[in-house]
């Protein structure tokens, strides 16, 4: 495992496989928090973090307890693993809130109200149960986490930097607001194809 | 076989366990005392964590009331009854004891008011009227691009067909939002009430008004020497209402010349004056519409259609010879006010 390989991971999740852009995973809150580009960023860093800290939580999880069952008890526990990582994840994100809260109140502030709100975000689960399928260990887990959720920042940084100038745009009266929205996420989608077969898996 | 059920069971309810207790030890750990006001706010509050307010969330707006930063009435969509309850909360009386809405301090729309230039940048007052001052020759009045419209969280707003734009006296929740967003200033709050409002806030000489707006104020004080209550007063070229004075009788509407004052008030009752008239001839001083004749110590006369429906003679008449008819509801409020 090279730093080249972490880099491909890095890449492959930022650009080539973006969680939203091309997986399509997390499509909520990237229409719904996309408004303002200071949300967005609030937004963005509250999932690098959750990401991270989900790929760290559930590989243990997965590599301790569900992969071993098969030798210890005879039995395949692989498939208790969505909601075993929904547990996890959403446990682990209401301690990390009340953790934050006692120690580092300024990064809770800044967090906000965005934090509560991924705590069972589908992007979130994606990337725990890529991390699963590729079979990816510790450290490639928690880079693909970290990056996974740099590459959904960009998606949405992106997303809201178009939206406060669509904003004052002269859009036809039917296609205002969301529906705009949905023609440019779709328009973005397509840009982001061209990225494809730059890192083959 | 029954260790194939078992076994998942016990694991996941084992996980979901002790995660349960390590939550819960957490939480006694990690425990922030917080006022118990904020708790009491955030379930009073609505919960859409809509953010009209400009706090991140309904949380951070009751933190912030509780640090006495934001305002009891600051949640819009609550409206006065979260307003009233988090009052209690915080042991004050709500703010607002009466019910303000938008009003729209221009009248100049298409056809009444002058352009100065074609323009034809972002649709947006605020960038509008960085140029030049804005596309029309009036430099106080509305650009009609409906910042106000678009900020408007309730669809009060509507734009107008002549450019101008109009406020549902129902919807709008007094939120003052459209206040923010007008960049002329425009747009004020006044009660609910208050049916007479000057449809124009330029402090031009009368000369420059007159080029470029067909219902400007150019305050000429014709309104203020009529006005019955004494609330009007001409400065820098303006008429300015004391609206704590304004009766709405709606006489100030009658006189302006350029009909740069609105009267809301759609149809209004008519003077008739009944056989108790014992012609004292007060009627007939008050009136400023010119609508009473009548010889002294004779019944008086109403013209109905000089009638203005003001009710100054309904309020002066000496013998209460006076009854306004028509629009009754208006009439009973007007004896409210009296």
């Amino acid at each position: 495992m090279s730093i080249g390989h972490l880099l491909i991971i890095a890449v492959a999740s930022i650009l080539v496989n973006n969680f939203v852009l091309s997986r399509f995973l997390g499509l909520c809150p990237y229409i719904g928090v996309s408004k303002q580009l200071d949300s967005a960023i609030g937004m963005g860093m509250a999932v690098i973090f959750v990401m991270t800290m989900a790929s760290l939580s559930t590989w243990a999880i997965y590599t301790y307890l569900l992969a071993p069952a098969t030798s210890i008890w005879k039995i395949d526990l692989t498939y208790l693993r969505t909601i075993s990582f929904i547990l996890v994840i959403a446990s682990l994100v209401q301690l990390v809130e009340m953790v934050l809260q006692k120690t580092v109140p300024t990064l809770y502030r800044a967090l906000g109200i965005y934090l509560p709100l991924i705590t069972t975000n589908c992007a979130v689960l994606g990337v725990t149960v890529l991390n699963i399928d590729k079979r990816f260990g510790l450290v490639e887990s928690l880079v693909q986490g970290f990056t996974a959720g740099v590459g959904f920042t960009l998606a949405l940084i992106l997303m809201a930097g178009i939206r406060e100038k669509l904003d004052l745009a002269d859009i036809p009266k039917p296609l205002r607001g969301i529906p705009i929205a949905f023609i440019v996420a779709g328009i973005m989608s397509i840009a982001f194809l061209g990225f494809s077969g730059l890192v083959t898996e | 076989m029954s260790s194939g059920i078992l076994i998942p069971i016990l694991s996941v309810g084992g996980l979901g366990l002790i995660f349960g207790v390590g939550l819960a030890l957490a939480a006694k750990r990690f425990a922030v005392k917080v006022d118990p006001r904020v708790e009491k706010i955030l379930e009073a509050l609505p919960g859409a964590n809509c953010g009209v307010c400009g706090y991140p969330g309904c949380s951070g707006f009751a933190e912030a009331v509780v640090a006495g930063k934001a305002p009891v009435n600051g949640c819009v969509p609550g409206g006065p009854a979260v307003a009233k309850t988090l009052g209690k909360i915080m042991g004050k009386e709500a703010e607002e004891g009466i019910k303000k809405i938008a009003f729209v301090q221009c009248r100049g729309g298409k056809d009444k008011a002058k352009g100065k230039f074609s323009y034809q940048g972002l649709e947006n007052c605020g960038a509008a009227s960085l140029i030049s001052g804005g596309p029309k020759a009036c430099r106080y009045g509305c650009l009609g691009f409906g910042d106000c419209v678009k900020v408007c969280p309730f669809g009060a707003i509507e734009m107008g067909e002549d450019g101008i734009p109009v406020v549902d006296d129902e919807k709008c929740t007094g939120c003052g939002l459209c206040v923010q967003a007008c960049p002329r200033g425009i747009i004020t709050l006044l009660p609910f009430s208050q049916k007479v409002f000057v449809g124009c806030v330029s402090k031009d000489r009368a000369a420059v008004v007159k080029k470029a707006c067909a219902v400007g104020c150019i305050g000429c004080g014709i309104c203020a020497k009529k006005c019955p209550q004494g609330a009007i007063t001409i400065k820098d070229n303006y008429a300015w209402f004391d609206y704590n004075k304004c009766t709405s009788c709606g006489t100030c509407a009658y006189v302006c010349p350029t009909k740069a004052i609105v009267d809301k008030v759609k149809a209004r009752p008519k003077a008739s004056i009944g056989t108790g008239c014992t012609g004292c001839g007060i009627c007939k001083e008050v009136c400023p519409a010119k609508a009473i004749s009548g010889e002294k110590k004779s019944r008086h006369q109403v013209d109905m259609d000089k009638c203005i429906g003001c009710g100054l003679c309904f309020e002066k008449c000496p013998v209460k010879a006076i009854n306004m008819v028509g629009a009754l509801g208006w009439v009973e409020k007007k004896k409210g006010v009296a």
